[in-house]
């Protein structure tokens, strides 16, 4: 650092300059007002206080916890105690009205349906997707062909105690067996069989030989649970074979797969992680999508 | 310690001390005429705009809020007289903020920083805060006189009463503030019994300390650091624009009033200036306006008065420091005469301009609908398969009722049927079609469901038009959508 009595004077200002020079043009040294300073420091003080008051200093076992105690997560519980505080009459009433007059009702069908889809936007999209829209093995719930049954009080069953969700007592339990895998059927059986089922839904068949043949081995095998005419029965899960709407697809080799390795998908029962009024609040959501029966 | 390591020190220290600067504080002098007067004028029209605007009363009739200025954050309303604003149509602020810049920038034109100097709440409140120093610490000599001297009980008791009237008026403009975004009486009874929301109590707190720290503290420097205004309106001036300038032609050389008078009767001439500093003393920023355009210079007029009373007492015309522009001082340098042009190009489109954005608002203002219909195709899916092969699309559809009552309206979805349309947990009209029920001045938000055969799919997208009919007036709103089968 120059001493600062070498420095020249700028003539028009009075000011020293700080001895640079770029093109005849030179910088004046204005000094920065002090209270620039002083908030400077204000905020280096404010910050040493933060760290006295607040969680600031991560260690190897933890952190400082600082004097007020403050926690983030301790926060949130008093944000949704809020929150439910906030929304506590309008779930009152959807606690204790039906599902059917929930969704009869203009106001109580627009509480359930901010509160239903909000759920769904954080428990379900992640399988079913953001628009419910379903995928490969996930259903569409914007469609009318239920698994599980589509009214209100079969979709809020299904919610509440999932599927194939063993920790549940009362969760929908029936699976496909699996015919090629355990040997019930052989490989050429399968291929029949696939080609006959194709047909219950208005596909053409690949092998049209194959048609008859496993029109008997449906007869069988399969009408146990998808019905003689191939309709299903929601009440076992089995799914209605004769519809546009597939979930693992109505080509030959998806539903050979199928036959071949049964099963099911699971889903999680949701009683006793979401309440009841989220519960009940997300199969309106889910009914008012549109595919409700 | 050696002799060089003592100048190396002392050298530091001076270096250290020239990286910051305390700003020089100001002592404005008070001062009487004309400008004075109209910034008294201002400045109580201005406040009391600010401070009385809440309580003033518009009815709206029933299920409304008769308070004429309203900004109702948890309805998501503002309310100004016959005008109500909802979140949506907040381009009228952005047409509002453009007329606001534009019309800066005509004002600047026309008379350099009317703004800065008459009514920017800056000025404004640090002018106040000036008025209550004065009164209770004397004018700018007594008060340069006791900060210079000792901590006396007098000096003490006067700081005290100064800052506390300061606190007072800075948490009554907080207090004000508050009042634009609740119903203003019931707030103030609220705030007197300790039952108002936490946000006004905090609200006031942030206000009274920002305004406490800037037109008391802060001040000039605001306008020199803070505010951005004073750069670009450096930019925009222009020749022409009136200015408060010092008239140099007039002024210079400065003399002593004695010697100008020998001068004078020798013949001579002499410079009208006699150097006697007023104009600096008034200066709420400390700028000597006769160094010429200043960033520093709020353009406010109180030198303009200082001179001119100085004038007068030494028997000298008026309007040494006055509103003049470049143009007027080279062309009597010259010998020319004043002109004065207020009509140029940039002005002419700064008007048109304004003219312009506030057609646009005033017009759509004065046409807008108290009915309207919006629709959101859904995203995912974008069209569905259903059992029998039939395509569904869905759309949210939303109905504004802005009027003050409860309206019923019919949903009609053009060009199709009733039974291809189902609006869900919605009662239908005789026709079968959607008919809902909207609150005053509320939404109405509907699940919209169209289904058409499978043969639709051999158009991949078709128009569709939601119309919102008003069953009492008849009133119309429609919006368009597409149903797509691909």
């Amino acid at each position: 650092m120059s001493p600062a009595h070498d420095k020249p004077i700028d003539a028009a200002t009075g000011t020293e300059t700080t001895g640079h020079e770029w093109d005849g043009i030179k910088e004046l040294n204005t000094p920065l007002p002090r209270w620039w300073l002083w908030t400077f420091y204000a905020c280096i003080a404010f910050a040493l206080l933060y760290w006295i008051a607040y969680p600031a200093w991560p260690g190897i076992n933890g952190y400082t916890h600082g004097l007020l105690g403050w926690q983030s997560r301790a926060a949130v519980v008093t944000d949704v105690k809020d929150l439910q505080a906030l929304r506590a009459p309008m779930n009152d009433k959807i606690a204790t009205a039906a599902l059917k007059d929930i969704e009869n009702t203009p106001d109580l069908l627009s509480f359930a349906r901010a509160e239903g889809g909000a759920a769904f936007a954080q428990n379900c999209a992640p399988c079913h997707g953001a628009g419910a829209q379903g995928s490969y093995g996930y259903p569409n719930l914007n469609a009318n062909r239920w698994i599980w049954g589509g009214t209100l009080d079969q979709i809020y069953t299904t919610i509440e105690h999932g599927a194939r969700w063993t920790a549940d007592a009362q969760t929908h339990m029936m699976m496909m067996p699996s015919f090629g895998r355990d040997g019930i059927l052989k490989p050429d059986q399968i291929s029949q069989v696939a080609d006959y089922v194709r047909t219950l839904s208005g596909n053409k068949p690949e092998v049209a030989d194959n048609v008859a043949l496993g029109a008997k081995i449906f007869a069988d095998n399969c009408v146990m649970c998808h019905g003689k005419d191939g309709k299903g029965n929601i009440e076992i899960g089995a799914p209605n074979l004769t519809t546009k709407i597939w979930l693992y697809g109505p080509a030959k080799a998806d539903i050979e797969h199928r036959v071949e390795v049964g099963g099911g998908n699971v889903m999680p029962a949701w009683h006793g992680r979401l309440d009841e009024d989220t519960i009940k609040a997300l199969a309106v959501y889910v009914h008012s999508l549109g595919g409700g029966l | 310690m050696s002799l060089a390591d003592a100048e190396r020190n002392a050298h530091m220290t001076d270096a250290s001390e020239h990286l910051y600067a305390a700003a020089p504080k100001i002592y404005p002098q008070s001062v009487h005429g004309t400008f004075r007067r109209i910034k008294w004028a201002l400045l109580i029209v201005t406040l009391g705009i600010y401070y009385f605007l809440p309580f003033l009363r518009f009815d709206r009739g029933p299920n409304e809020p008769n308070q004429a200025v309203l900004v109702d954050l948890a309805h998501h309303r503002f309310y100004f007289f016959f005008i109500e604003i909802w979140p949506q149509e907040v381009y009228y602020f952005t047409g509002l903020l453009i007329i606001a810049a534009l019309a800066l920038f005509l004002m600047n034109a026309l008379a350099g920083r009317v703004w800065c100097g008459y009514l920017c709440p800056q000025t404004v409140w640090t002018d106040l805060f000036f008025t209550v120093e004065r009164v209770v610490e004397g004018d700018r000599r007594e008060r340069m006189e006791r900060d210079a001297g000792p901590w006396t009980a007098n000096r003490i008791a006067r700081k005290s009463v100064k800052h506390l009237i300061w606190v007072v008026i800075a948490w009554w403009t907080g207090g004000a503030w508050v009042l634009y975004f609740a119903d203003a009486p019931t707030l103030v009874h609220q705030l007197a019994t300790f039952q108002a929301p936490a946000v006004a109590y905090i609200s006031i707190g942030i206000l009274t300390f920002t305004t406490y720290t800037l037109a008391g503290h802060m001040r000039e420097q605001v306008c020199t650091y803070m505010c951005p205004w004073p750069r670009i309106q450096a930019a925009l001036t222009d020749d022409n624009a009136l200015n408060v300038t010092y008239r140099y032609d007039r002024g210079e050389p400065r003399i002593s009033l004695k010697k100008a008078v020998v001068l004078r009767t020798a013949g001579g001439t002499a410079g009208d200036c006699v150097d006697c500093g007023q104009c600096v003393a008034v200066c709420p920023t400390g700028v000597d306006i006769r160094g010429g355009p200043n960033l520093g210079c709020i353009q406010c007029g109180l030198c303009i008065d200082a001179c001119d009373t100085v004038m007068k007492r030494i028997g000298r015309p008026p309007r040494l420091i006055a509103y003049d522009t470049d143009v007027n001082i080279k062309r009597r340098l010259s010998g020319l005469p004043n002109v004065f042009r207020p009509i140029r190009v940039r002005t002419v489109l700064y008007m048109l301009f304004i003219a312009v954005v506030g057609g646009i608002m005033l017009a759509t203002l004065s046409t807008r609908s108290d009915l309207g219909v919006a629709v959101l195709h859904d995203r995912n899916p974008l069209y569905l398969q259903l059992a029998d092969g039939s395509i569904r699309n869905a759309y949210t559809v939303r109905i504004l009722n802005h009027t003050a009552a409860t309206n019923s309206y019919v949903l009609k979805v053009v060009p199709f049927s009733t039974a291809q349309v189902t609006a869900i947990g919605t009662p239908k009209d005789a026709e079968g079609w959607p008919k809902v029920e909207v609150g005053p001045d509320q939404t109405y938000e509907l699940r919209v469901l169209v289904t058409l055969p499978a043969s639709a799919a051999d158009q991949p997208s078709r128009d569709i038009t939601f119309q919102a009919i008003d069953q009492t007036t008849g009133h119309i709103a429609t919006t368009s959508d597409h149903f797509l089968t691909q």
